[in-house]
């Protein structure tokens, strides 16, 4: 596996590995056929500007080391953040900022930021919210 | 501490002894042993005194033995070579799909040949199962087995849990078979039988390999996984089995395997089987081997909650252990090990390029999240009670760190 030094060092010590207690926001994502799971937890406050800003993230990751250090860089990266910026963050940007990913890999990265969204679309309470129809494709995958 | 390698079914480092055997014919005895001057002679004999080394092994005749560059060019010409030699037998055989049986967790230069004999309309093919211990059944082969069936091909150890396949109970089976179809046919021949394949490779240092006791018309043997070299490899054809060329070219094995002889390698089969032959100090080698190994499986147990065995330890090879640790996954495992030199494999779908979990655990009935965090550790006869004692001090701290990372608790 070709994996760069920024990847490799950010597998061995992920930054912002764990759970916040008073989460605002949590995204729960996972592969449940390959095992990969994912979860970004979120504090959301308001800056001096009056917006909405990431005030502390943390994620836990089962899974990879591709998949553990787009979690931890992805982090880094939107930590501080005001939320609507953050939330353009693409997961190219992600690999792109650790040095590039294997082929087989991308889909690691795709989880990490899916998870960030889902943080997030929680905080907006969108999870309480979603549409009839969106429901329905979740039960037809089931 | 060195670098510690435990990855023995992958490949296994060659032997001082098995090197020093080869070196010579990469140097002054370079002839080619084809050729009737002292040069090519010289040469010869290297291959006559390999010869005599895996026949004494296999209990067999020498012309019995054909090199080859490998298990998976030996199972390419069992299984096509056979097939073949129906196909051109009788006419109407031309038109005719033969069925032949494996399992599924041959190695993939069985399973692949096989499905490529199918694309090509050549023949039929049965898959059987494995218990949730890993091992195939023998009353579903049996049950198998119809009038089509010209090959039965079952592997002798598994690669990856390590499990011994019921080969001689296999064997009876089939010979069986054949005197129940003899019965019934005065003109029973060649080319009324049902033959049996074992690959070998993983066996041949532990196990059984003589073919009369196996019952086995073919056999597979690997230079590299016994301490030999690697791109060389030997297969049993028992006498009067038949089996065409698959590749044309020189008189060389009888014309079954054309190609200059590959001379040191050879010798460095020759040689690893030698050590092998040494049946007292071997069985030494081999007890040492699964101390160590039984050592690692019971600390690793005793140390890190929630460890599961791929597999049943009984009727294993000593060299193999296939653990799980729930809730780590097993390509971030092997990683951190790597970092502190010591290594491994993973049955994990992260590992595997295609995602797909080792089809190997699946076909136990594992869970996907149970392949997941799967490693395999297999130990080699240069493994030390050191290395051993290393691993079980380090991997119980990379399996907590992974779960203080996990959302599961
Ligand atoms: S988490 Fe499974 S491949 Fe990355």
């Amino acid at each position: 596996m070709n994996y760069s030094d920024i990847l490799m060092d950010h597998f061995k010590n992920p930054r912002n590995q764990g759970e916040i207690k008073d989460a605002n926001g949590v995204g729960n994502v996972g592969n449940p056929i390959c095992g990969d799971m994912m979860k970004i937890y979120i504090k959301v406050e308001k800056d001096k500007d009056g917006d909405d800003y990431i005030k502390d993230v943390k994620f836990q990751t089962l899974g990879c080391a591709a998949a553990i250090a787009s979690s931890s860089m992805l982090t880094e990266m939107v930590k501080g953040m005001k939320v609507k910026d953050a939330l353009k963050i693409t997961r190219e940007q992600v690999a792109e900022k650790l040095g590039g990913l294997p082929k087989e890999k991308i889909h690691c990265s795709v989880l990490a930021n899916e998870g960030f969204k889902k943080a997030i679309a929680q905080y907006h309470g969108e999870d309480i919210e979603k549409s009839a129809e969106e429901k329905e494709i979740e039960e037809a995958h089931c | 501490m060195n670098k510690i390698y435990l990855d023995h079914n992958a490949t296994t480092p060659i032997d001082p002894y098995v090197l020093g055997k080869m070196l010579p014919y990469y140097k002054d005895i370079f002839g080619n042993a084809s050729s009737a001057h002292g040069f090519g002679q010289e040469a010869m004999k290297g291959i006559d005194w390999a010869r005599e080394q895996i026949a004494e092994l296999f209990g067999c005749k020498l012309k019995e033995i054909i090199f080859s560059s490998g298990a998976t060019e030996s199972n390419n010409l069992v299984l096509r070579g056979l097939l073949m030699s129906f196909r051109y037998a009788k006419k109407d055989n031309w038109d005719k799909k033969f069925h032949i049986i494996t399992s599924a967790i041959e190695h993939p230069a069985i399973l692949e040949p096989c499905k490529e004999l199918e694309k090509e309309g050549l023949a039929e093919i049965t898959i059987v199962g494995i218990n949730d211990r890993g091992f195939v059944d023998l009353e579903e082969i049996k049950k198998e087995i119809k009038e089509n069936t010209i090959l039965v091909s079952i592997m002798y150890v598994n690669n990856e849990i390590g499990t011994i396949q019921p080969i001689k109970e296999i064997g009876k089976i089939i010979e069986r078979i054949n005197a129940e179809r003899a019965k019934k046919n005065p003109k029973f021949a060649a080319f009324d039988r049902v033959y049996f394949h074992t690959d070998a490779a993983q066996a041949t240092h532990y196990c059984d390999m003589k073919v009369k006791n196996l019952g086995v018309d073919f056999m597979t043997i690997s230079g590299h996984k016994i301490y030999g070299p690697k791109g060389i490899g030997a297969t049993y054809i028992k006498e009067g089995s038949p089996i065409r060329a698959v590749t044309f070219g020189g008189h060389q094995e009888y014309n079954i395997r054309p190609g200059t002889y590959n001379v040191a390698q050879i010798v460095g089969l020759g040689a690893a089987v030698e050590l092998i032959n040494n049946t007292k100090e071997n069985a030494k080698i081999n007890k040492r081997i699964e101390e160590l190994r039984d050592k690692l499986t019971e600390e690793l147990q005793k140390k890190i909650p929630d460890t599961f065995i791929n597999g049943v330890m009984d009727n294993r090879v000593p060299a193999n252990l296939n653990i799980s640790f729930k809730n780590a996954e097993g390509e971030s495992m092997m990683l951190m090990l790597d970092m502190e030199e010591i290594a491994v494999s993973t049955g994990s779908a992260c590992a595997s390029g295609s995602l797909a979990p080792s089809y190997v655990l699946l076909a136990l009935g594992l869970s996907p999240e149970i392949c997941h965090a799967s490693l395999r550790i297999s130990l080699g006869k240069f493994t030390t009670e050191k290395e051993i004692n290393y691993v079980i001090k380090i991997l119980p701290g990379i399996i907590a760190k992974l779960r203080k990372i996990s959302p599961y608790k």
